[in-house]
Formats: C-alpha cells, structure tokens, sequence
C-alpha cells in the first residue's frame, strides 16, 4: 500500500469519534471497513506491538533464501514453526515433584477462541497415565437398571456430537485474591482456562441403555490415573449437556487432558471434567471426595466455606494489549480479550480506558457459542498517556462480572502476597485492570 | 411403567426410564454385575456405604505410617519435608484466612469417611491402591487420633469411622443449589 494510501485511509479512520474516556472508538468502526491500525498488533519474539511502518528503504523487497529453494519436507503430523518455539504453556512445577501441576495457556500469544491441544491448559495431581485404549474400559452401574461397560471402540460407533465449550480450572484468576497486583502476564493471572471443540457420545444416550433408579440424584465419576481421582456430580447435569469427551479439536484427547475419555460439563468446574474416564456410579447422595469436600472448596470472609460451586461463572479479561505487550507510540490499536459464562452465551462486554469511569460496548465475534470462548474487541486511539483498560462481561442470564472491589467486599483477599503460581484460592472472576504508561508498558493493577 | 406414575414422575424422569423400552441404541455396552465391578467400585459415602469389612487402631497405623508415609508427610504427621509439597496431616489452627493453606483435616474435613476413602485410592503417592484395607483404617486411626478427634485405642471400622463427628461438619454452604 503506498503512503498517500496509508494516509487517506488513516485520515478515514481519524474521523471516527471517541464514544468514551481516552479514545475507545465505536466497535462499528471495526465492522466493513478494512481498518488499518498505525500500530498492527505483533506477537514475536520481543512480545511487543509493532513499531509504525518503517520506510522500506531500510528493509527492501527481496527475494529471501527460503524463496529460492524448496523448503522442508513435510512431517506427517506438523509441529509449529521455529520461530514459534516461546509459545508454549508454563508449568508451575517445572520438576515433576510429587504434588499438582500447572500448564497454563498463553492467551496473549494466541488467538480466536479455540486453543491449540498442545497449549490447552492442564492441572494435573497424578501425572498423565499412558493408557492403552484398547484395554480402557468406562463402567456405568450404581443405581442404574443394568450396569454396563464399555469399550473405546464401542463408544466410538455411538452417537456423536460436538460442541465448542471452555474448560476452566475452579483456581483461575487466583492471583486476583492477592493483596496487591501480583505483576503477571495474562497467562500467569488467567491462563488455566482454555476453549476447544469437543466430540463425543452425551452421558444421557448410555444411560438410556443402562435405565436409572428414579432415587438416582447424583452421580461419581472416577478416573483411572493414580488418584484415581472422583467427583459428585447432580444427575441433572449428566441428563443436561455432559458429554463422554473422545476428540478434542478434531483428534483423539491429548494425553494430559484424558486420553482416551474424559468426562466433559460445559461450564462446571475444570476438575469435575473426570479426565481418564472409568467409571460412573448413580448414587443418592454425593461421595464428598477429597477434591469436592476440601481442595475445590473455598473459604469465605465468615469462616464458612462455599462446596459444590459447580459454575464457572462470567468473566472477561484483556489479552492484547496485556503485560509483555509493550504499545509503541500513540495510534490506533485494537483492545481484544476473552469472555465466557458457565451460565451461557455471552450477551455484552464493555470496556473502560479510565479505570471504569466510562465504558464502550466491544464487538463480539460470531459466532457466540454457549460456555464457549468468546472474542472482543474494541478499536481503541492511544494518544500515549497514561490510561487503565478493562473488560466487563454480561451474560444471557444477566450476570455481570463484578469489579474487584465488588468481588473483595464480597468474597475476600489474602492477608499477605501469595507465590504467583500458587493456587491458594477459587472462583474469582473479577474484572482485570492493566495500567499502560506513556512509554507503552502494560501493568497489572487494581483499580 | 403405568400412565399414572408417568405422569407425577419429573420429565427427565419419564424421558430416561420409559422412554428406555423403546430407544433403539447400539446396545454395545456389555451387561456387568456387582462382582464384576468390586475391583474398582472403591466409592465410600459419607454414611459409611462402600465401606469395606476390616479395622485398625492408631498404633498399627504409626508403624505403617513411619514406613510408608513420613518420608513426604514428616514425622508425626507435621509436613515441612523438604521439596515436597504433601500437606501436614496434624494440626491446624482456626481458619483465620481465605487461604487454601489454612485447611487441616482437623479444621477443615467435613467427613472422617474423606479421609479413608482418599488414603485408599491415591496413597502412597507412588504406589497408589496397594494398602489392605485394615491398613487404610490404621492409617486413618493414626491420623484422625493425633488430630485428638478420637482415642488412641479406639478402632476405625466400617461402623465406627462414620460416626466421627468433624469439627467443621457443619461449616460449607451450597453455592447453586437449584443445580443440584
């Protein structure tokens, strides 16, 4: 594009008025117009905005190397790039110590709403089993009419479905209890939630086949990694939309993530998607396991604790701009972020750049699924001040994501600074305000 | 099932039971019974259901606990066993923060059945379901007697660990009860 190009179309595009506090634009300027940003978002190695076109004298139009000769052979199953290699999850016990593990998604160097398998999040408390699918089995009895068991390749000649949905760990956003900002990128503070595409057989359909006692009100599924990890779950969500969980994106599960079957609840708690799926007993009452009865089970202000939270529930966070992703100089920008709701689809995300004294509805992307990821996004012109960003999300059945005063007056904080991988609380889903200063640092920041 | 009961039964209800007569499915799930799923129905209740026969008292549990368990958990169950992060079993003072550090067995758990239960199916860390069962009860007599919340004599059996009255029994609150 030449220059007078540039200009005419960035002339255009200056036309447009701010519709709230340091420079939010209409989100219909995003809409058919083809808008160039001064600054096109970049996510390379030094994990910053790029700079304003440089004059092309400086970098002339070659023919590369890589254009002059063929390229590599093609594997039979593609790794990214090698330029890609820092794109990858966090582990918050790079040794495998005995104990959990963390492998948290890197939002801001990803995008859309679906996550990569390899970047999906993982929390773990017993390693990633190597199963043998052939001799994998899922029993179904308890208080069923006739106890069944299944192998994979059964399962895999029944009726199927697929369905976009988020998986989020009951931990998430815990670095949100902190006392004081933690000063974490967006994959440290959010990055054990994840969206994928998820294909298998519903629960309703096998227990059409095993009949239920009508006394049936719960049900445990247990896995079959070395915890043998068990959770309660209200029969009402198995008859609901709860899936036996056999491809993720489109291949078979990864093997942190449940290979060959896991149990998947659109919208509960990570940790009662039952991973390595072995068995589901209907039973009248919940088992009150270690995970539902102690780890997801999170301490109140009073004293009191909350136990069987179940819903993951509306959030939204900013995920570019975000901390490590330095703005160079003033100009337009795009402001994109997540949004979900264990309740639903999303309904409206605002976002603020003065710390929520004003606030512009973003546009979401189609097509807004129910408990799935969904994209924001929000033209924004920095004129290279100091400004604070947020996201504030509403959902189909009127949740709105409180701010985190609302949430602390509410729920609480911590006492001292905690670790930033430690997973010391649950539930938060609070508003996530990022500070930008005049040199284009991003911040987090309670405001 | 007759048209009355169908009728007063809730919808999921009529969906799941009487619509099973007549669904045509793969049927390629192969019928099982309660014999065929013991090895793994290892469920306990907080009533004590799923519990197996057996018991133990706290002092067979120190020994198999000294052997066992102490090299991630400490001695005497107090934790702080370098680069490991296996909670305490012992202790805990009154909740006094939100933190997920504060919870104790004895200030936490709501049921003593938990404490069995999870010692079965996930302990030792490394060679998890490979205690007997009058271990597990030894193993929970042990803990739940240096937690003072029984006797040092007192033995933990199927009848006997379900009526262990938690201290914190009471102190949860259902966050969405219309889901349940």
């Amino acid at each position: 594009m030449g220059g007078s190009d540039r200009r005419r179309r960035g002339a255009k595009y200056s036309r447009i008025e701010a519709v709230a506090g340091n420079g939010l634009l209409d989100r219909r300027a995003l809409l058919g117009r083809g808008v160039i940003y001064a600054g096109a978002m970049s996510t390379g190695a030094l994990g910053s905005f790029a700079a304003a076109a440089e004059p092309l004298k400086d970098a002339p139009l070659t023919d590369a190397p890589w254009s002059r000769e063929p390229g590599a052979a093609i594997e039979p199953y593609e790794r990214p790039s090698r330029f890609e290699k820092t794109v990858v999850r966090t582990l918050s016990n790079p040794n495998g110590q005995p104990g959990a593990q963390g492998a948290r998604t890197p939002h801001h160097l990803v995008n859309g709403v679906i996550t990569p398998n390899g970047l999906h999040f993982v929390v773990s408390y017993g390693g990633a089993p190597d199963i043998d699918p052939d001799k994998h089995r899922l029993a179904i009895h308890g208080m069923v009419k006739q106890p069944l068991v299944f192998t994979v390749d059964a399962l895999a000649r029944y009726p199927m479905v697929t369905r976009v949905t988020f998986l989020e760990c009951g931990g998430n956003s815990a670095p949100l209890f902190s006392p004081q900002p933690l000063q974490a990128n967006v994959q440290a503070l959010h990055g054990l939630a994840s969206c994928a595409e998820w294909t298998g057989v519903k629960l309703s359909t096998l227990l059409e086949e095993t009949g239920i006692d009508p006394k049936a009100r719960w049900f445990i599924a247990e896995g079959a990694d070395a915890p043998h990890l068990s959770r309660s779950v209200p029969l009402k969500k198995g008859l609901d939309d709860a899936m036996i969980a056999l491809y993720q994106n489109g291949e078979r599960l990864m093997p942190a993530n449940g290979y060959p079957m896991r149990l998947l609840l659109p919208g509960y708690e990570g940790n009662m998607n039952v991973k390595y799926l072995r068995r589901i007993k209907l039973v009248e009452e919940p088992a009150m396991s270690y995970w539902e009865s102690k780890v997801y089970a999170q301490i109140l202000p009073n004293g009191k604790a909350y136990q069987f939270y179940l819903l993951q529930e509306v959030k939204s966070f900013i995920t570019q701009p975000s901390p490590g992703l330095t703005l160079k100089g003033p100009g337009l920008y795009e402001i994109a972020g997540i949004t979900y709701s264990g309740a639903g689809r999303i309904s409206r995300v605002m976002v603020s750049a003065d710390g929520g004294r004003s606030w512009a509805e973003a546009a979401l992307q189609e097509p807004i699924l129910s408990k799935a990821f969904t994209r924001f996004r929000m033209p924004w012109r920095w004129d290279g001040s100091a400004v604070v960003l947020q996201s504030r999300a509403t959902d189909e059945a009127g949740n709105v994501q409180p701010t985190r005063a609302e949430f602390v007056a509410q729920r609480g904080e911590l006492k001292t600074v905690p670790p930033v991988a430690a997973v010391l609380n649950q539930h938060c889903n609070a508003i996530t305000s990022w500070a930008v200063d005049s040199a284009g640092e991003v911040k987090h920041v309670y405001a | 099932m007759s048209t009355r009961s169908m009728v007063i039964s809730t919808v999921w209800l009529a969906l799941f039971t009487a619509s099973a007569a007549f669904a045509e499915g793969p049927n390629l799930g192969k019928p099982i019974d309660t014999a065929d799923i013991a090895a793994w129905d290892i469920s306990i209740q907080p009533d004590g259901t799923g519990l197996p026969p057996g018991g133990g008292k706290a002092a067979d549990g120190a020994r198999i606990y000294a052997e066992k368990c102490a090299q991630c958990h400490g001695p005497d169950g107090k934790g702080g066993v370098a680069g490991v992060t296996a909670a305490p079993l012992v202790g805990g003072a009154p909740i006094t923060d939100i933190s997920a550090a504060m919870k104790t067995i004895a200030n936490f758990w709501p049921y003593a059945t938990t404490l069995f239960d999870y010692t079965r199916r996930a302990m030792p860390w490394q060679q998890p379901m490979t205690l007997a069962n009058d271990e597990v009860y030894a193993l929970t007599a042990y803990i739940l007697a240096l937690n003072k919340l029984i006797g040092e004599d007192d033995t933990m059996n199927a009848q006997t660990l379900p009526k262990v009255r938690m201290p914190n029994r009471d102190g949860f609150i259902v966050r969405f009860p219309d889901a349940m």
